[in-house]
């Protein structure tokens, strides 16, 4: 057993960990949360260049890692400083479907990702299908997409989209869903900003003319794929939020040390100061199932599901906590837009709305455990 | 004991109903349905609607022109506003600063200050938290030095709630730094206009602007604005805080939005379907509804016992704890009901808004509504506050 990291991630930690301090810091984040794009293409192209993106892909897709811990360790620094480009997006989702499934000319795209010149986003998630993956009303007839695709997470910032589309079967069969790369230009898109920064956007097909060149993989296959995906999604979006959570206790810990009220310090107030006490015991049960999730990333698919939904179903719970208690113990100054665990804690709170909230894990879990 | 309105109070049910089903303008209770954020003549005009039937100043006495209700018919009326969507009524001048007029004020003042309540001539917002005065309050140091006619006060409020729409704002200032924080403190009217003073915006984390700072640079007040005797403002701040208690438990708000996380439950789908028939969610809302229930008769028993010249102590602050952790949590439930349509965020959520509107019409606020009801267990001494009171009356002074 060894939870050290390996000398290379512990380079890029250290590397993106100075990047983010230097470079990211809470004025400049407000600016970019105020901006058009939600996003800054000067940080996009630094991030590419310091090789956070080529960490995120494995040797043979032209990057240097890949790995469940690649991931995590990456994810956790941009949770810290609550980086809102869409960097999960674009690879892990994006990405990671085309590393799968792509064939060599789709592939050629992975290393302008890499590069930070191309951006993706998947639209998979429907209106009515909640959080079910296998769920697509969406349908493929005749070379021709028709549906109502929702909140696709990064698709105003993207040059390609990824469309999911029923090409048969009922509409929750596992089998007949395909993927289709499209230019977003292709595309009607109707964008909205995020609660927690970020951009997403609903995509309406009518008659949108795909070609068999276009689609990802076989037809009619791409569930496992999907899951492999969201698998992966779900480890970079618990391990944001574990930065996040890790961000919001240190602000928590330096305010009650700091703020005096009654002539002391309010840490001093056991009512509080073991509050804080708890936040620390649930954080460490945060950071062992983003470990949990990382280390069975690229298990067999239903030991890797058991601890993705374990860890996205506890990260939930606790990030509720964490995000509450945190402004609670502030006071009004968290209430503030501009003020740092604001933005902090409205990512851990709308985490829980993405990729599968707090209860649908628990079902998931269920079902995964009685099997 | 019987746990049923009288027939008077029913009665009376019947009358603010019909009142509502009559009078609230639909347009303003579509906007509060949909949590969209009221504009100043929104309130400005429904405080006229009611002003014309004699129910805006509810808790008055009617020398002063109030209705003289008592706190089960203030109860039924605000309950019945909830369910009917109705806005909320401001409450800084008439609930707040006129009671204190009311009992310490002098004659002329209550003859001046309390008619301008009424017709909306005035705007009140309140000056009481500091940047280094939050549950400390009775630290605050906005300075008022007497000079001749005038005093001149120095400092800054800050959470100074719709501060931007308000002509006047009554404060708390420090007048004499020489004895303990409680005795040096005075009760003061400014009007908003006096040279020297500025409203800056906050912007809330849901993106509203709700509450203000207000900084005071030697502006010049009236020493004709004080109220009641100089340094005995902290007596004043006390007794209005405990108007600003009544209702506290915000049970005609729960219910109304537990309502509508059940109406968003049978239309939202999760499995294909509704999200009311998955287990999970729906013993999320049941556990809800159950402390909704027990809360709601812990509301009324403190209401009759208000009603029969009973003063509510600890039990204020019960229901202050028992109320916030309740909306709080159904404000989670509207945001988990949700699901991925929680994500979008209109950064004013208001008219005129450019977004795009993404998802149902029910989701759109919720995200918002859940950051910004965290306020609730802040403001108006926080829970802590709260649970300290409770625990300190209960146990007494140990050694």
């Amino acid at each position: 057993m060894n939870f050290e990291l390996t000398e290379e991630r512990q380079m890029l930690q250290d590397t993106l960990r100075r990047f983010l301090r230097d470079r990211y810091d809470v004025p400049t984040r407000n600016a970019i949360l105020e901006s058009e794009s939600g996003m800054s293409s000067e940080i996009w192209n630094q991030i590419a260049e310091l090789g956070v993106l080529g960490a995120l892909f494995t040797e043979d897709d032209g990057g240097f890692g890949g790995k469940g811990f690649d991931i995590a360790v990456v994810f956790e620094e941009l949770g810290s400083a609550g980086v809102v480009e869409p960097i999960l997006e674009t690879c892990i989702l994006g990405g990671g479907v085309i590393a799968a499934l792509g064939n060599e000319t789709q592939k050629a795209l992975l290393e302008s990702i890499i590069g930070g010149e191309t951006r993706l986003a998947l639209a998979h998630g429907e209106p009515r299908a909640r959080y079910d993956l296998n769920r697509v009303e969406t349908g493929c007839d005749a070379g021709k997409l028709n549906g109502h695709k929702s909140m696709s997470l990064g698709a105003p910032n993207a040059e390609h989209i990824i469309i999911s589309a029923r090409e048969s079967g009922a509409v929750d069969d596992d089998d007949g869903i395909s993927l289709f790369l499209v230019p977003a230009s292709a595309l009607d898109l109707r964008s909205t900003p995020m609660m927690g920064g970020g951009m997403a956007a609903d995509i309406w097909l009518e008659d949108v003319s795909v070609t068999d060149d276009m689609r990802l993989g076989p037809k009619g296959a791409a569930l496992p794929y999907l899951e492999s995906a969201y698998a992966a999604a779900i480890t970079a979006m618990c391990a944001q939020t574990l930065g996040a959570m890790e961000t919001a206790i240190r602000l928590t810990t330096e305010y009650l040390q700091t703020r005096k009220q009654f002539g002391r310090p309010i840490g001093t107030f056991q009512a509080l100061a073991h509050r804080l006490a708890d936040m620390l015991v649930e954080l460490e049960q945060a950071r062992s199932a983003v470990i949990g999730i990382a280390g069975y990333l690229e298990a067999d698919p239903k030991l890797r599901d058991k601890h993705v939904s374990m860890a996205k179903n506890l990260m939930g719970r606790i990030g509720r906590q964490i995000a509450e208690e945190s402004i609670q113990m502030h006071g009004g100054i968290a209430m503030t837009q501009e003020f740092e665990l604001a933005h902090i804690a409205k990512r851990i709170i709308m985490a829980d709305h993405l990729f599968g909230d707090v209860d649908h894990h628990l079902e998931r879990f269920i079902g995964l455990s009685a099997a | 004991m019987d746990l049923s309105y009288t027939n008077e109070e029913l009665a009376f049910q019947n009358e603010v109903r019909t009142f509502l089903s009559e009078k609230l303008p639909t347009a303003m209770s579509e906007k509060v349905r949909l949590g969209k954020g009221l504009t100043k003549e929104d309130l400005e005009e429904w405080h006229s609607i009611l002003n014309e039937r004699g129910w805006l100043a509810q808790n008055w006495p009617s020398e002063f022109g109030g209705a003289e209700w008592d706190s089960v018919q203030r109860h039924i009326f605000e309950e019945e506003s909830s369910l009917a969507n109705a806005p909320r009524i401001v409450p800084f001048g008439l609930a707040m600063l006129a009671p204190v007029l009311q009992k310490f004020g002098s004659q002329e003042q209550c003859d001046y200050w309390l008619p301008r309540i009424l017709s909306g001539e005035d705007w009140w917002c309140q000056g009481y938290s500091e940047p280094g005065a939050g549950s400390d309050l009775a630290s605050l140091k906005t300075r008022a030095v007497r000079e001749g006619d005038h005093y001149i006060v120095n400092g800054q409020k800050t959470w100074t709630t719709l501060g931007q729409h308000a002509n006047m704002i009554f404060c708390l200032v420090r007048t004499n730094t020489e004895v303990k924080n409680q005795e040096g403190i005075s009760f003061l009217l400014i009007d908003m206009d006096t040279p020297g003073i500025e409203v800056r915006p906050i912007i809330l984390l849901d993106g509203t602007h709700e509450v203000n700072e207000v900084w005071f640079t030697d502006v010049k007040v009236p020493v004709e604005n004080l109220v009641g005797e100089e340094d005995k403002g902290w007596t004043y701040a006390k007794y209005l805080l405990t108007h600003e208690r009544a209702n506290i438990a915000g049970v005609g708000s729960s219910n109304a939005g537990l309502e509508a996380v059940k109406r968003m439950a049978k239309s939202e789908m999760a499995g294909g379907k509704p999200l009311a028939e998955n287990p999970h969610f729906a013993a999320r809302v049941a556990q809800v509804d159950i402390d909704l229930m027990a809360m709601s008769l812990s509301n009324l028993r403190i209401i009759s016992k208000a009603a029969k010249g009973g003063a509510p102590g600890l039990e204020a602050s019960m229901l202050k704890i028992s109320g916030t952790v309740i909306r709080q949590e159904i404000n989670d439930l509207a945001r988990r009901a949700a699901g991925m349509y929680a994500l979008p965020f209109a950064s004013e959520a208001v008219e005129g808004s450019n977004q795009p509107e993404l998802g149902p019409e029910h989701s759109r606020p919720v995200a918002e509504q859940y950051f910004n009801n965290r306020k609730i267990s802040i403001f108006g001494g926080s829970n802590e506050v709260q649970r300290e009171i409770i625990a300190k009356t209960t146990l007494g002074r140990m050694q």
